[in-house]
């Protein structure tokens, strides 16, 4: 089914901006979504002051530092990871932490041995209530293709180096259960408080794309 | 279906390539999109599986240039115009009417609207079912084969596992929602979804790398017994 009117198919590459079509300050996009939402607005089908809430919500409100919070948390508290490892989102709900598209989690554990790294193959499918929305890389043709393939060589070239003995595990996230990585604590950090460790945390050690450096080192 | 959207394995896609201080949305239009369709998440026009199916009925060079939220832009629009909700003829009335020099602004018709809905008509977003049991077919270490199953419409088994063989690692015993009937609302087909283990060389033959495991979640109607 092709677009309609304003572009075919053959006028343009991924990133090109299509800004000739309308003028020239707004791409095609910005013009055709402002129309819909007024449609919307006015036909009482969704209203623009809850639309400005959720786009407050997804920047403000909701972002890795949320899953940071929940891996400090299974580092220093052996209890708490137990039940995180075996009740994702109940060990998160623990925490007030919840919300839309993540009906199930799972936190899978990496050791010096086994690396986890999650991707989704046919969409972006993401932990939004924990991690935030996805960063561009995640939903890239790039990532999606070739992690699941040859995620050792991809995930050197995104500068993290793996041991050969080391076991990678890629979690292909394509049903309505969603994953959280958890990393390994690094070296130099037994006396930190949990708050001071989850600013070590970060997004991308979440997903399985780093492992968190020492801060001594 | 068979279609762009199912990038696992493919090859030519370069490098990933990260971004520095990455801001939620690159443009307001991006927001905007992501948070209407949350909304309309709500209203009980569609689910979750129609909005993917109808970002994989994208033509595959739209698919690949118009990005995350361009694509949903493309489900939206296409998805209210199907279902009567919103015509395209109303909106390229008021993209005219977008323009800096007009100041008019057509109301949206009354008349053969299916809006608002009742409350039977009214579908549910979310993909599993809490009230309902149901009875795994696999266990834990049940080996099992992908079917080499190709639908015309919607599914969430990837071609890059068909015909491949793995065994169970996780049963999710909740009466989770078939996608590919869902996303037709054809039926929920309540059904377990396993967590299946692949090793790499199963999959990507015997040059990929020896020490990788794949871990995909897969309903059981992808599944066949290896005996």
């Amino acid at each position: 089914m092709p677009y309609p009117e304003h572009k075919s198919s053959s006028d343009g590459h991924e990133g090109q901006t299509h800004e000739h079509e309308h003028n020239v300050e707004r791409p095609w996009q910005a013009v055709r979504t402002e129309a819909i939402e007024s449609l919307l607005n006015e036909l009482g089908i969704i209203e623009s002051a809850k639309v400005d809430d959720v786009v407050r919500h997804y920047e403000e409100k909701v972002g890795p530092r949320t899953g940071a919070r929940v891996v400090a948390k299974a580092w220093v508290n052996p209890d708490f990871k137990a039940r995180l490892l075996a009740n994702g989102l109940a060990a998160c709900a623990e925490l007030g932490i919840g919300g839309p598209e993540t009906e199930l989690l799972h936190v899978v554990e990496n050791t010096p041995t086994l690396h986890n790294v999650v991707v989704c193959t046919l969409c972006s499918c993401y932990p939004w209530p924990i991690l935030g929305l996805p960063p561009a890389w995640y939903k890239s043709s790039a990532y999606r293709s070739r992690v699941i393939r040859e995620p050792r060589t991809v995930l050197s070239e995104m500068g993290l180096t793996l041991a050969e003995d080391v076991t990678i595990k890629v979690w292909d996230s394509i049903s309505e259960i969603r994953y959280l990585v958890l990393p390994e604590r690094p070296a130099g950090t037994d006396g930190m408080s949990e708050a001071d460790l989850a600013e070590l945390i970060t997004r991308d050690a979440m997903i399985g794309v780093a492992k968190i450096p020492s801060p001594v080192e | 279906m068979n279609g762009i959207h199912d990038m696992g394995g493919l090859h030519g896609f370069g490098r990933v390539v990260p971004e520095l201080n990455e801001p939620v949305f690159h443009a307001r239009w991006e927001g905007r999109v992501f948070a209407m369709t949350q909304l309309l998440d709500k209203t009980g026009i569609y689910n979750l599986d129609e909005h993917r199916h109808e970002i994989e009925l994208m033509e595959p060079p739209d698919y690949l240039r118009d990005g995350y939220y361009g694509r949903w832009l493309f489900a939206m629009e296409s998805i209210l115009h199907r279902k009567r909700i919103l015509l395209r003829a109303e909106l390229q009335t008021r993209l005219a009417e977008i323009a800096p020099d007009v100041e008019k602004r057509t109301p949206p018709s009354k008349s053969d609207r299916h809006w608002p809905l009742s409350p039977t008509e009214k579908i549910l977003w979310g993909a599993w079912r809490r009230e309902a049991k149901i009875t795994p077919r696999f266990a834990v270490g049940a080996e099992v084969r992908v079917r080499n199953w190709q639908p015309p419409g919607h599914t969430r088994l990837p071609a890059y596992l068909r015909g491949k063989h793995g065994e169970v690692a996780m049963v999710n015993a909740q009466a989770w929602v078939w996608p590919d009937t869902r996303a037709h609302n054809r039926g929920e087909n309540l059904q377990a979804v396993y967590n299946v283990s692949f090793a790499g060389r199963e999959v990507w033959g015997e040059d990929a790398d020896p020490e990788m495991l794949l871990a995909v979640d897969l309903s059981e109607a992808y599944l066949d017994p290896v005996e």
